[in-house]
């Protein structure tokens, strides 16, 4: 009875118990699922601000349901409370608006955006001019919405304020593994017994066009703006770059008892975490790959499995050249021969890269994998790689069992973290 | 299974702000006997008085100049800050205890190219088409490096960069909350074995008028000249007075540490926090919640206690109503307010505030009073234990126990 209930190492089991999920192919994990197992790319021409001088005019954006004006941390709050409110009533855990354990959730950092700047630079005319002017036009506190939105934490604390986590919320980023930080979070602070379940959230929704140019300035993003849907190509050979977008996924995790004990559904166990930040560069790894080699590693040490228990891999796969060169070779010496046998693919071929968001969604979609034996394909694969020397799943769904996934979430600032799910313990 | 907790040790410690750097400075500073006198410029940012950062040589910590043109001046801060409290732990140019050592980093970030964002916005405020303009100016102006130099992680990423930590690497957001969580889940992976050693802490450079319009949204901003931070008390509105500031502390296991050989500055008793959302009320109600989970650590008598809080009402009448009403419990309290001195440093300020209490706790001694509002009172025994109360400006409540680990401390041979 309580041998199951404790890992290999004697730490609380980590289950998931609920799941919800938005990106750019639809809101819930049913469209989702049904668009990423057919192949569908939701990467899109944007449409939610003028593109004309911009290198990259292709994105991965879900429609802005707000009043007025685009507002960035309005919409990454909002796909957050629909991803959290999916999550938590599949779980059925706590009662409305009390939520039972703390929040980790991983959000952009937002700046205030061109769209608000420039309103609260014409809401008045004064002589002054720049800052002073921003100024001046605030002191009525007319724009005191914004105080409540353009903190660090103001998209934890309105998400607390209507679900009831526990405590003082955690908002975090690791760049592009911020997501995957948030579910680290989590099982770390169940398995220290601090609680019984945790809110993992990840959320992005923070495209406009100073963004598109940022990465634009890194050479970061695809310029395939004439093929949108065929723009993100992971592991192809003439992939150019990673697609922006938008999207959230939460994640509701729970000690195996606790779930056990209110006749919770298990949809998957967390079954370890891996990480080794890099120290080589602020936006490529080191060349020899040694920091994701031990970040896998580790997973899999954290996990007690060995590399043949993995049968799928949910690459971080963005589709710049760097990335997925290095991913295959971190995963060619992390897993020996057995990196022939499993299969890899990538989300990112259909959603885009979901940022602060990815390491979540991405999670959220191994799961799923696992309850429905499918993996998704890596769309857009019509000529592979020839050093990417791994069965990529392409452009085809596959029908298979799987019961072990490892999931991938790499980003600037040398961050690395890898996660490994399981179903149901027997 | 009940697993014996591990102690947490301060081993290592890096401090910078507007008193000066390092903390035999500070503690010049701030246990002479006279009021400290902190550099607080008015005209730069006036109306807004600011603490402004001492100079510190970057060069002695980021060696190599290009590592330092990639940064912001946020992350030279921070990185500078981290290197010499991983340098004081003596964990620095240890490749094995570096790729040991975790990071939890309070993080803010996002220093926008001010003048590029002016020049753009007269630009496109007299265009009747101003998208196209946008697209065209941001492409033309934005440097390369910006983004980077400004992005909320790379202050981890520069320092497993620069100093070398490669164990895990988290930051968090969230203003003061974010360092207090910091701390607050560092010392949790410390007691239950998550790791041995921990780099934690924050920085704030407070002449941003970015930030400045952040905080005037709410017009949470103090107008005027310098005055301590109970001065605002009769004040309706109060208001923050912000300050550039960086704290860094290597936190460490006490079997770790003696393992090693590291003598402790203090000992991290307990870090407690939670929400509310800031009702009238709400925020000192929360406090009296946290204050029983510390209180069995807290005995009658003299109390040390150091208050992040900001300056603004009437956040600033609750805390303080709330930290003077601990005479009810017979503890006769000693309240010092870390932001006469150092200016409100957002994701920087609790771990200021710890480094301040371990350097008290180290020296066995608390501060004289800050300033002579006559809310703070002299503190004259020896000091065993210090309370920290930090809020946040807007959302957050914490408090935290730093005390005296029953080992000789660092600074007393």
């Amino acid at each position: 009875m309580s041998r199951i209930s404790k890992d290999h190492l004697g730490r609380p089991i980590v289950v998931v118990t609920g799941i919800g999920v938005i990106t750019s192919l639809g809101q819930g994990k049913e469209d989702n699922w049904r668009n990423l197992t057919a192949g569908a790319s939701g990467i899109t021409r944007i449409s939610r601000f003028p593109t004309e001088g911009l290198k990259t005019q292709i994105a991965g954006t879900i429609n802005w349901e707000g009043e007025g004006p685009y507002c960035a941390p309005v919409h990454t709050l909002t796909l957050a409370r629909k991803s959290a409110r999916e999550a938590i009533s599949q779980s059925g855990i706590g009662s409305k608006g009390v939520f039972p354990g703390p929040m980790f959730i991983a959000v952009s950092p937002a700046e205030t955006n061109w769209e608000q700047r420039m309103e609260i630079y014409r809401s008045a005319e004064v002589p002054e001019t720049g800052y002073h002017r921003l100024i001046k036009n605030v002191l009525d506190g007319k724009f005191q919405r914004y105080y409540e939105l353009y903190q660090f934490g103001s998209i934890a604390e309105h998400i607390a304020d209507e679900f009831g986590t526990r405590g003082q919320p955690i908002s975090l980023t690791t760049a592009c593994a911020s997501g995957a930080t948030s579910i680290q979070l989590g099982v770390e602070a169940i398995r220290r017994g601090e609680t019984d379940a945790a809110l993992c959230i990840g959320t992005d929704g923070v495209i406009c066009e100073e963004t598109v140019v940022r990465f634009n300035l890194l050479s970061a993003l695809s310029t395939h703006n004439d093929d949108p849907q065929g723009a993100s190509k992971p592991f192809s050979k003439n992939r150019d770059g990673f697609v922006l977008a938008e999207g959230s996924a939460s994640l509701v995790l729970e000690s195996y008892d606790a779930a056990k004990a209110r006749g919770a559904k298990i949809l998957g166990v967390v079954r370890g975490t891996g990480e080794r930040a890099d120290t080589f560069h602020r936006t490529r790894s080191k060349p020899d790959g040694s920091a994701i080699i031990d970040t896998i590693t580790r997973s899999l040490a954290d996990a007690g499995m060995k590399p043949e228990e993995i049968d799928y891999i949910n690459a971080h796969g963005t589709s710049t050249p760097e990335n997925d060169k290095m991913e295959f070779l971190a995963l060619s010496a992390a897993l020996g021969q057995h990196v022939e046998n499993t299969l890899i693919s990538s989300n990112k071929s259909m959603i885009g890269h979901t940022l602060s968001a990815a390491g979540a969604v991405e999670a959220a979609f191994s799961l799923l994998t696992i309850n429905a034996g499918v993996i998704p394909p890596t769309i857009n694969c019509i000529e592979q790689d020839p050093h990417i020397l791994m069965d990529v799943v392409p452009n085809v769904k596959r029908v298979q069992t799987v019961n072990t996934v490892m999931s991938n979430s790499f980003g600037f600032g040398g961050q690395n973290v890898c996660l490994i799910f399981s179903g149901e313990p027997a | 299974m009940k697993v014996e907790k591990s102690e947490v040790w301060v081993t290592g410690i890096g401090l910078v702000s507007s008193l000066g750097e390092g903390l035999a400075t500070h503690w010049e500073q701030l246990a002479s006997g006279k009021i400290p006198v902190p550099a607080v410029d008015t005209q730069n940012q006036a109306p807004y008085p600011v603490h402004l950062l001492v100079d510190f040589d970057a060069s002695a910590q980021i060696p190599n100049r290009s590592d330092q043109r990639q940064m912001g001046p946020w992350q030279r801060l921070g990185t500078y800050t981290a290197g010499v409290a991983l340098s004081d732990a003596g964990i620095a140019g240890d490749p094995a205890l570096l790729a040991a050592t975790n990071m939890i980093i309070a993080a803010g970030g996002g220093e926008r190219d001010i003048e590029v964002d002016v020049a753009i916005m007269q630009e496109i405020s007299a265009s009747d088409n101003p998208g196209p303009l946008l697209n065209a100016s941001l492409n033309r102006d934005l440097r390369p490096t910006l983004f980077l130099a400004q992005l909320s992680n790379l202050m981890a990423g520069n320092i497993s960069i620069v100093h070398g930590v490669t164990d895990s690497s988290r930051t968090f957001m969230g203003e003061e909350m974010a360092g207090v969580s910091a701390i607050e889940t560092a010392v949790a992976q410390i007691e239950h074995g998550q790791g041995d050693i921990f780099l934690v802490g924050g920085a704030y450079i407070a002449e941003r008028a970015d930030m400045m319009l952040l905080m005037e949204f709410g017009q949470a901003l103090w107008h005027g000249g310098y005055g301590p931070v109970w001065s605002r008390r009769d004040s309706s509105t109060g208001g923050m007075i912000m300050g550039s500031a960086s704290a860094f502390m290597v936190l460490e296991s006490r079997q770790h540490a003696e393992a090693r050989g590291v003598k402790p500055y203090a000992r991290i008793n307990t870090v407690v926090s939670d929400r509310c959302n800031r009702q009238p009320g709400a925020a000192r109600k929360v406090a009296e919640g946290l204050l029983q989970r510390v209180s069995d650590q807290l005995p009658a008598g003299p109390l040390a206690i150091l208050s992040g809080c900001c300056g603004v009402q009437p956040q600033l009448s609750e805390e303080l109503e709330f930290l003077q009403g601990l005479a009810q419990r017979g503890i006769s309290p000693a309240i010092r307010g870390v932001t006469t001195v150092l200016g409100s440093t957002l994701e920087a300020q609790f771990p200021a505030s710890v480094v301040l209490a371990s350097l008290a706790i180290s020296k066995g001694a608390f501060f004289d009073p800050f300033d002579d509002s006559g809310v703070e009172q002299p503190f004259t025994g020896k000091a065993e234990r210090v309370l920290i109360s930090n809020w946040g400006h807007w959302r957050g409540e914490s408090l935290a126990v730093i005390d005296t680990p029953d080992v000789p401390l660092r600074g007393k041979d």
